[in-house]
């Protein structure tokens, strides 16, 4: 009963290891963030899952199916669908068609049925143009549908990937650091918007540095360290695990409420040699660094 | 429905302004100008399906000179062949009863057997089909510029194939080839009695496929396209399979170019190794590029006017060195082309002049209104 399986996957470039042979599994109908320190492997592991970089060794499943060494595209017919760290829409076009290029495998009219506007081509047209409108209007940018993509704003960017990612009608949704860059309010409504993605039932995957979103919106999390996971459940075991709390805080065991104030927060209590923290770009983690 | 009309005036200007043209060419006495212009239009399409390659799906071909050579180095030769001595032979009475062999006599009277027109576009159109997927396949699979380095090296060697072939007339090339006759009544010919009717026969083939391809782009594979254009990697993971419709494109644009080649070497009645010199295929690109590159339109019109001034001897021995200047100019100073600034230049002008308050463009994404007249 698991929707998607990663199984011993292993990927170096050069001499560094980034993913050494991670295993895990993500059940359908849940959120699962993926957090760790950075380069620990999480964008890595992602691009593995979705087609961009090759594993060196190692399975991906899917739905029972391995899409190991597929390539992004055939991945993405598989039913996976996903955003970037920046968003990338194609800058040339309106913010519907971008949303429309998301119904690309959904529709089926090739070339010569396109030149030629054979029988049913103007009416997928139409569908397509409907289904992505209705994207739009779930991330609340229908008002936006003929302005330029290239005149967004940063948080709008990400939305209109998010619409666009939901408009291949996706099973699962790989989100890589989908809070970084908004504010405050468009990361709370981020976070609603993803509870009701899963709960329209597709299953969310997502890398996030934002502690406060991830321990909020996760139902499991992975936690990555040098690209080997050392822990793995709920977010609350994960905040009182000894090896997380090392990890980001770089100290021996403490009060669990202690390690969730500063999981929360990005602060770090102690300055030992080596701790590192997770960086938030928008937690005060340069405040605490330099306290 | 209002919708539609609007979608449909740009094609039926472009009709008006064909007949425009003619009559006022007939009225000045200078019909025999719609010769060149005639010339224009084929090498336009030529440019428009350079247009959607490079435009559309951000591919650069430098081979396109060679694909129309293709086109109609094919339908040369095999309308001027003598295949007599495979006339008896069981599949050429086949081809025979298709209307796809024809007998006639040649310039010195004696009977000889070639292909019929039609019967030659099609091989020409079937050759430029498996050389196009053989370039294209494997430099289209990887990312980046291995299409134009590809292009580059495979016009040179046509280039060099059609000048060391006697088969191809070598340096003089081929004449001698026969009209064809499209059926309707319509032929193509250089005949002078026929240059009205020639001249009409390449502007409606150019709007055809003017509207052709207008109906891609505005379709999914036209989106699909300019997403790979624009960011490969995310046009990917939305189920786009980049390599086959980069392929795709380039290959349809080629068998565009090979069209035009067959259509101008009827009309000429010959063709040259000069038009699958790099020379052209680089004038090709100039001229997608002075069009605006992702325009149809701003690309059908630069492109027939400026093949027509250079037909009409305007820029003199510099031709190549012309076309070359234009595309480095446009290169480092438009690079969108000079029709978009040019347009906006004169719409701020006269916007000045008629009304009182200016409208204003950010990068085309917030256009605010600020009133000129103080309170």
């Amino acid at each position: 009963m698991t929707l998607l399986e990663v199984k011993h996957v292993r990927r170096s470039f050069g001499g560094l290891v980034a993913v050494n042979g991670v295993s895990f599994s993500v059940n359908p109908g849940r959120i699962k963030a993926v957090i760790g320190p950075n380069g620990a492997g999480k964008t890595t592991l992602f691009n593995i899952i979705s087609g961009l970089l090759k594993a060196d060794a190692g399975q991906v499943t899917f739905k029972d199916r391995s899409i190991t060494g597929f390539k992004p595209y055939q991945i993405a017919r598989a039913g996976i669908s996903r955003t970037f760290q920046n968003p990338s829409l194609f800058f040339q076009m309106s913010v519907l068609e971008n949303v429309m290029v998301g119904r690309h495998r959904r529709s089926g009219r090739e070339f010569a049925a396109c030149c030629l506007r054979l029988p049913g081509q103007p009416k997928e047209e139409r569908s397509i143009r409907e289904a992505a409108l209705a994207q739009l209007d779930y991330v609340g940018l229908a008002h936006l549908a003929g302005f330029p993509a290239g005149g967004l704003s940063f948080g709008q960017r990400r939305m209109v990937e998010l619409a666009r990612a939901l408009a291949t009608d996706p099973e699962l949704l790989l989100l890589d650091e989908p809070a970084s860059g908004l504010n405050t309010r468009e990361k709370e409504n981020l976070g609603a918007l993803i509870r009701r993605i899963r709960d329209r039932g597709v299953t969310v995957l997502l890398v996030e540095h934002d502690m406060t979103l991830v321990m909020d919106l996760s139902d499991d999390i992975l936690v990555l360290h040098n690209g080997t996971i050392i822990a793995e459940g709920s977010p609350v075991t994960i905040q009182s695990d000894p090896k997380v709390i090392s990890t980001y805080l770089g100290g021996e065991f403490r009060p669990p409420e202690e390690v969730e104030l500063a999981l929360l927060t990005g602060e770090r209590p102690d300055t030992a040699p080596g701790a590192r923290v997770v960086p938030t770009r928008s937690s005060p983690v340069g405040e605490g660094a330099v306290r | 429905m209002s919708h539609r009309l609007k979608a449909l005036l740009p094609f039926a200007l472009f009709a008006l302004a064909l007949v425009a043209v003619q009559f006022t060419l007939r009225a000045t006495g200078r019909e025999y100008c719609l010769t060149q212009l005639t010339m224009s239009l084929y090498y336009a399409i030529v440019v428009i399906g350079l247009c959607l390659v490079m435009g559309y799906a951000g591919q650069v071909s430098l081979g396109h000179g060679a694909f129309f050579a293709i086109g109609g180095y094919t339908s040369a030769v095999l309308t001027t062949h003598d295949f007599s001595r495979v006339n008896a032979t069981a599949w050429a009475g086949a081809l025979r009863q298709a209307c796809l062999l024809v007998a006639k006599d040649d310039l010195y009277g004696n009977q000889i057997v070639t292909a019929s027109p039609w019967a030659a576009f099609l091989a020409a159109m079937l050759v430029t089909l498996v050389i196009a997927s053989l370039i294209g396949y494997p430099a289209l699979r990887l990312k980046g510029h291995y299409l134009a380095m590809a292009t580059l090296g495979f016009g040179l060697i046509v280039y060099k194939t059609v000048l060391g072939t006697a088969l191809f007339g070598a340096a003089d090339g081929i004449n001698g080839v026969p009209e064809w006759k499209l059926g309707f009544g319509l032929t193509v010919s250089g005949r002078s009695a026929l240059r009205v009717e020639n001249y009409y026969v390449a502007g409606a083939l150019v709007l055809v496929l003017l509207v052709l391809l207008r109906n891609l782009i505005h379709s999914r594979v036209g989106r699909a396209l300019q997403a790979i254009h624009d960011r490969e990697t995310a046009a990917g993971a939305m189920g786009i399979n980049t390599a086959a419709y980069k392929l795709r494109a380039f290959v349809l644009s080629a068998l565009l170019a090979a069209m035009a080649g067959v259509f101008f070497t009827h009309y000429t009645g010959g063709i040259g190794p000069s038009e699958a010199s790099a020379f052209k295929s680089v004038r090709y690109v100039a001229l997608a590029a002075s069009g605006g590159m992702a325009s149809l339109w701003g690309v059908t019109g630069m492109s027939t006017l400026l093949n027509y001034l250079s037909f009409r001897g305007l820029f003199g021995s510099y031709d190549n060195a012309v076309f070359g200047v234009i595309l480095i100019t446009i290169v480092s100073l438009a690079p969108e082309g000079p029709l978009k600034p040019l347009g906006l230049w004169v719409g701020r002008l006269v916007g000045m002049r008629s009304t009182a308050s200016q409208t204003k463009q950010n990068n085309g994404d917030t256009v605010e209104r600020v009133p000129t007249t103080v309170i």
